[in-house]
């Protein structure tokens, strides 16, 4: 009863919310600019490249209605739902209204295994595919949603603290933060445990964000453009046979720098040795 | 006078350098250091938290500590702390804390134990104390009035309540909730050493080769002592290993050469199976150091039909049906229970096999010298194959790889110079036999001559920061005294009675009202009066819907002394604003026997006075009339008559105290007290607040109605130097007050000034090597005092009643494995242990109001296997029923994150109030310790 009583009022508020941004088909393109401008911005789980989800996502709200009003978003107390995680983007959110997104610090990605939030998609703006694992089981690990950052000053860690609440509320503990260790020749008897982020798994949920201790966290989940460099695949890890599969996206392409723009016989031609 | 910033760095050095070692400092670099500082002022102290015993610098500006850091010259942790240390000065600041009492009162202001909390004043708070105390006195004697006591006290704190309880109120009914963390380690150092406390410090840690975890989640509960044990480690890896043995997979086990996840209760099979190893392998011979043992050891055992520490049917409460069916399906075994196949083979030495009726006898702690021939024979049944097939804790790993970790682990002990170190915390103490489970600790490293050595031995960690410094050492246990001395010796009252200067014969010699058995007497309602003192009991005691209904629906007066409101302070019928941790001067012992003491840093916020005022005004209501005249006690002497304590006001009389005397001229102002001088002109005092000696700007109106001006002498010095008094000269030496605001804490015995790091060996023990040259010995002296004589016998009992003195000997005990009372069944199909986490410390009274900490972690999960969740169609994330036969909880399932069960175990943290996890423990003990077993119950889980 409660639950199918939420979803009403929720939808009620979606169609007024709808209502409005519909009026102002204006408005929309308004803020594409500060989306550009301010990337930083975390989606949901399967979530496209942001330019691409940014077109595909019709804005209907049915991934944050999935989420706020999910099965595990119960509070123990009053036995009513919680502030879920995912977001819609309203009038000075600096990204396009309308669309789902959330804050680490407010309420992480708590990574259901059933990932309710995707499946709801009608647009295909969240990808069901790309979170199919091996076994093509939906898989919330699969997920890619950003990417966690230690800031090495401000980590108490590395200061030598014995903290590490960001490895324990890491879901995928030792998997996605591990931990190395190194001696503190200062202490001279004493160990550094240093929170690592693994790249290939975090998921970016965010938890390791909302549980660090410091003021501002000092561990924080970047979307993945932001986040990532990447190195070119005209060169792969002669060690690592999986690596090599980037050959494959090699091309042969012309380069041109600023010495090489020149044709090379107007090149020879030219005058002085200077 | 300029400084310039090269200078500073320079004086600030010399100033930390100067005061590690204890030099005195130049006056001139001093008020240098000062000066340059003095937009705030740092000053050293102990950290708040666990029994590491880390040492912290605070700064405090404008009367509020501001900051906080590890302290560079500290030994233990030489400027570093783990994440509860780094919030140290944040803990006093919530936003909730208690500024003044407050009683529950009806309309009219009268006392109503149905009433809301009203604030009233510290008058008004003491004159109801005082009226309640004289009733339970009037009701039950001494025995009515109880204390929930504290290994959180300051070492004054508990001399100033124990001394107040057991010569004032003639009471041994103060027990702290250490009872609850390592009274199986002290039980097991009494039986095995005849002293209590480790014998090697936390130095082994850098020169073992070999650290073997048991039932301790040091990574999380000792973090500071981790990063060394990781140093360790990664100073020479290939050499060095790590061995982490428990339940569940916890965060130590990250660092494990070997992991061994038991079946829960079955580290007795364990520590049996080392031994075995070692006594039957066929090179036996020369893996025993016969030399050792022959000059230093005797072997013993004890009864094992002891129940495990339940309530007996004879018992009020279960008498008058307090106890439903569902309970009474485990209590019952309280008495009697079956032999179990899985115990059968390990008890049959001891003349029990399968399927009979196993008739228990009250916990005990008799017992024997027997032959060697009857220890190796009580080690028979720990072959590899029982050994596995009873041990092996996670259903999912191979039995054969699960073997060969057994193997490899008796093999790690057994390697010869191979030093190897033993840690455990409560997985070896909260059992239901824990004391046999430390005792055959001890046995594996003394069979090997591993004890009491630089790099070698069993190390009890303890949980607290001052449940060695204050509740053992001191002795806040309702059977203990100062200084190892017990209440039930005749010798050690008198030595106690003269110490204190109070007539022969005050003391009770009857000290039996443990934790467990106050909240017990509350329930069957001969105890009408309790104090609770800097814990939580009504949180932090299993089965605890029994004793929220006595407290709360019985005649009786509960009163709790906290900073913040938490569960005991809501169950309570008094609740006493206290002055926290830095609020106040004071002291702590950590668990390698370091005692840190530190100055009061800042004013208590609001009202609050310490917990040492809080007695001492208590005891200016008592005289020598109201407590001094015959005393009544429960049961009946041997020829029939009953039991009670002598009247002393005649022998007062005769020391020159008079009716009317209170409490507070003779135990507190007395003389001895008055020649401890305020003086603030000099060090220590000079420069610090001292609210109990001094009074402060706060003016508080105290416990007669008047501002507080203080005691006019410096109480705090008083009291801990006639508490070290008891200890000097007997193995527990103590260093002048004065010392140690100098250094940064010593580990006791400290002898001519030096402190000790190995006790009972010859070469670092002054007590030792005193007592070696009259044994003889050369290398050890187990020195310790208590059942240094025993009667002979063998694996079934006594033969010889002539006891047989093992001075300067230590025990090596045969102990058989034994289930625990509850074990999971059809209904009941899950275990349960409960536990803590790095980020809140206990009850979470503090940490909870720290946002970060709060933000961390907000509340406790219910850890499970996901085949578990997956089987009972529970969702990661969702909302859980823990039900047991003695209450429920509801709990969010996590199958990921930091602690990994075996199918079949769920493990829940007990920080969170919300999560009241000790509704669903079962509250059994180690009969002979009586510490509760908080690691196994049976539960059953369905989706809430």
């Amino acid at each position: 009863m409660e639950h199918s009583k939420n979803r009403r009022n929720f939808m009620a508020t979606t169609v007024q919310s709808i209502g409005l941004t519909a009026l102002g088909g204006m408005l929309w393109s308004g803020y594409t600019d500060s989306v550009k401008a301010s990337p930083l911005v975390l989606r949901p789980p399967g979530a496209l490249p942001e330019v691409d989800f940014l077109t595909a996502c019709i804005k209907c709200g049915l991934c944050v209605e999935a989420c706020q009003n999910r099965e595990t978003n119960v509070d123990k107390e009053t036995g009513k739902q919680r502030e879920g995680t995912l977001i819609m983007a309203k009038g000075g959110d600096p990204l396009l209204i309308g669309t789902p997104f959330f804050v680490p610090t407010q309420v992480p990605c708590y990574m259901c295994e059933d990932i309710p939030c995707v499946p709801v998609c009608p647009s295909g703006a969240l990808d069901f595919n790309s979170l199919l694992n091996e076994k093509k089981e939906l898989d919330i690990n699969e997920a890619s949603m950003g990417l966690a950052i230690v800031h090495k000053e401000s980590c108490i860690a590395f200061w030598g603290i014995q903290c590490d609440a960001c490895y324990r509320a890491c879901p995928l503990l030792d998997v996605a933060i591990t931990l190395e260790y190194q001696k503190n020749d200062r202490t001279g008897k004493h160990a550094f445990l240093l929170p690592v982020v693994q790249d290939n798994a975090c998921t970016g949920c965010g938890l390791c964000e909302q549980a660090c201790v410091t003021e501002e966290p000092a561990i924080f989940v970047l979307p993945n453009k932001i986040a990532k460099g990447k190195a070119g695949d005209h060169y792969v890890k002669g060690w690592d046979i999986k690596d090599q599969e980037r050959v494959g996206n090699a091309q042969a392409i012309e380069n041109t720098t600023d010495i090489s723009k020149r044709d090379s016989t107007d090149y020879l031609n030219s005058g002085e040795f200077e | 006078m300029s400084l310039n910033r090269r200078d500073f760095l320079k004086n600030s050095a010399a100033v930390a350098a100067a005061t590690a070692v204890g030099i005195a400092i130049p006056e001139e670099a001093q008020a240098a250091a000062t000066k340059a500082e003095s937009k705030w002022r740092w000053d050293k102290a102990a950290c708040r938290f666990c029994g590491t015993g880390c040492g912290i610098m605070l700064a405090t500006k404008e009367g509020r500590i501001v900051a906080v850091k590890g302290d560079p010259a500290a030994p233990v942790n030489r400027g570093l702390n783990c994440i509860k240390g780094y919030f140290n000065a944040k803990i006093m600041y919530g936003a909730d804390r208690l500024k003044t009492p407050l009683l529950r009162m009806d309309d009219k202001g009268n006392f109503d134990k149905k009433g809301k909390f009203k604030a009233v004043s510290w008058e008004r708070a003491f004159d109801e104390m005082e009226v309640h105390i004289k009733k339970a006195l009037k009701h039950a004697g001494p025995e009515g009035v109880g204390v929930f006591a504290s290994g959180q006290y300051t070492v004054m704190e508990g001399y100033a309540a124990q001394k107040m309880m057991k010569a004032g109120f003639r009471s041994n009914a103060i027990d702290p909730n250490a009872r609850h963390c390592m009274a199986s380690a002290v039980v097991g150092f009494y039986q095995t050493f005849g002293i209590d406390e480790p014998s090697g410090c936390y130095d082994d840690i850098e020169l073992t080769d070999t650290i073997v975890s048991w039932g301790s989640n040091m990574a999380e509960m000792h973090p500071i002592l981790w990063s060394r044990v990781t140093d360790r480690k990664l100073s020479n890896p290939d050499k060095v290993k790590v061995v982490n043995i428990s339940t569940y997979r916890h965060r130590t086990s990250d660092l494990a050469d070997i992991e061994i996840i038991f079946s829960p209760n079955t580290d007795l099979t364990l520590w049996n199976y080392i031994a075995r190893e070692i006594v039957m392998r066929d090179d036996a011979e020369k893996i025993i150091d016969w030399d050792f043992v022959k000059q230093h050891m005797v072997f013993a055992t004890g009864p094992t039909n002891i129940g495990y520490g339940l309530r007996r049917s004879d018992e009020k409460s279960i008498k008058d049906g307090k106890y439903t069916a569902l309970e009474m399906e485990v209590v019952s075994k309280e008495m009697a229970k079956k032999v179990s196949a899985k115990e059968a083979p390990a008890l049959e030495p001891y003349g029990y096999k399968e399927g009979d009726m196993m008739t228990n006898i009250a916990g005990t702690l008799k017992h024997w010298e027997i032959p060697f021939e009857e220890y190796k024979r009580s080690l028979e049944p720990y072959t590899l194959e029982y050994t596995a097939k009873t041990t092996k804790g996670d259903p999912a790993e191979d039995i054969e790889v699960y073997k060969k970790k057994l193997q490899a682990l008796a093999n790690l002990y057994i390697e010869k110079r191979r030093k190897v170190v033993s840690f455990w915390t409560m997985g070896m103490n909260q059992h239901t036999r824990g004391t046999w489970v430390n005792t055959l600790a001890y046995n594996v490293h003394f069979l090997l001559n591993k004890q009491a050595k630089p790099g070698s031995g069993a190390f009890s960690l303890t949980g607290q920061p001052s449940a060695c410094g204050t509740a053992r050492e001191v002795g806040t246990f309702c059977h203990r005294l100062p200084a190892d001395m017990m209440v039930a010796n005749p010798k050690h009252r008198e030595i106690t009675e003269k110490g204190w200067n109070v007539p022969a014969g005050t003391i009770n010699p009857v000290g039996n009202q443990h934790i467990m058995k106050i909240h017990r007497d509350i329930e069957d309602g001969v105890m009408k009066f309790a104090w609770v003192n800097v814990c939580n009991p009504y949180q932090d005691t299993a089965s605890a819907s029994h004793w929220i209904k006595a407290a709360r629906e019985m005649d009786n007066f509960i009163v709790t002394s906290d900073g913040y409101p938490g569960i005991s302070a809501k169950v309570s019928d008094l609740v006493l604003p206290s002055a926290m941790i830095y609020e106040k001067w004071g002291a702590y012992g950590n668990a390698e026997r370091r005692t840190q003491h530190w100055r009061q840093q800042v004013l208590p916020v609001g009202d609050s006075m310490s917990d040492t005022w809080q007695w001492i005004e208590l005891s200016k209501r008592f005289t020598v009339k109201d407590v001094w005249g015959s005393q009544p006690l429960r049961g009946k002497n041997e020829d029939g008559t009953p039991k009670k304590l002598p009247n002393v006001i005649a022998a007062a009389k005769k020391m020159g105290f008079t009716e009317d005397t209170t409490m507070y001229e003779i135990l507190f102002a007395n003389e001895r007290a008055k020649s401890y001088k305020v003086d603030i002109t000099k060090f220590p005092q000079k420069g610090y607040d001292d609210s109990e000696s001094r009074g402060d700007s706060r003016n508080v109106l105290g416990s007669d109605g008047k501002p507080w001006k203080g005691y006019g002498f410096m109480i705090h010095e008083y009291l801990f130097e006639e508490y070290a008094g008891f200890g000097r000269g007997h193995g527990h030496d103590l260093a002048p007050f004065e010392v140690y605001h100098k250094v940064r804490g010593l580990k006791w015995p400290v002898v001519d000034g030096k402190e000790t790091q190995w006790r009972f060996n010859v070469k670092y023990d002054p007590y030792a090597s005193k007592a070696a040259k009259e044994s003889g010995a050369t290398d050890f002296a187990f020195y310790g005092t208590l059942a240094k004589a025993l009667a002979q016998g063998d694996l079934t009992g006594i033969k010889d009643k002539t006891k047989k003195s093992l001075k300067n000997k230590a025990k090596i005990f045969a102990r058989p494995y034994m289930d625990p009372p509850e074990m999971p069944d059809e209904v009941y199909d899950m275990w349960m242990c409960t536990g803590r986490v790095l980020e809140h410390w206990h009850s979470g009274t503090m940490t909870m109001r720290v946002p970060e900490l709060f933000r961390a972690v907000p509340e406790a999960l219910c850890y499970m296997n996901p085949k578990d969740a997956k089987k009972k169609g529970f969702k990661q994330g969702g909302l859980i029923w823990v039900d047991s036969r003695r209450g429920k909880v509801k709990a969010r399932v996590e199958t990921r994150g930091r602690n990994r069960t075996p199918e079949g175990l769920v493990f829940i943290p007990w920080f969170d109030e919300k999560v009241f996890i000790n509704k669903v423990c079962l509250d059994a003990t180690c009969p002979m310790s009586k510490q509760t077993d908080f690691k196994k119950c049976a539960v059953k889980l369905y989706k809430a």
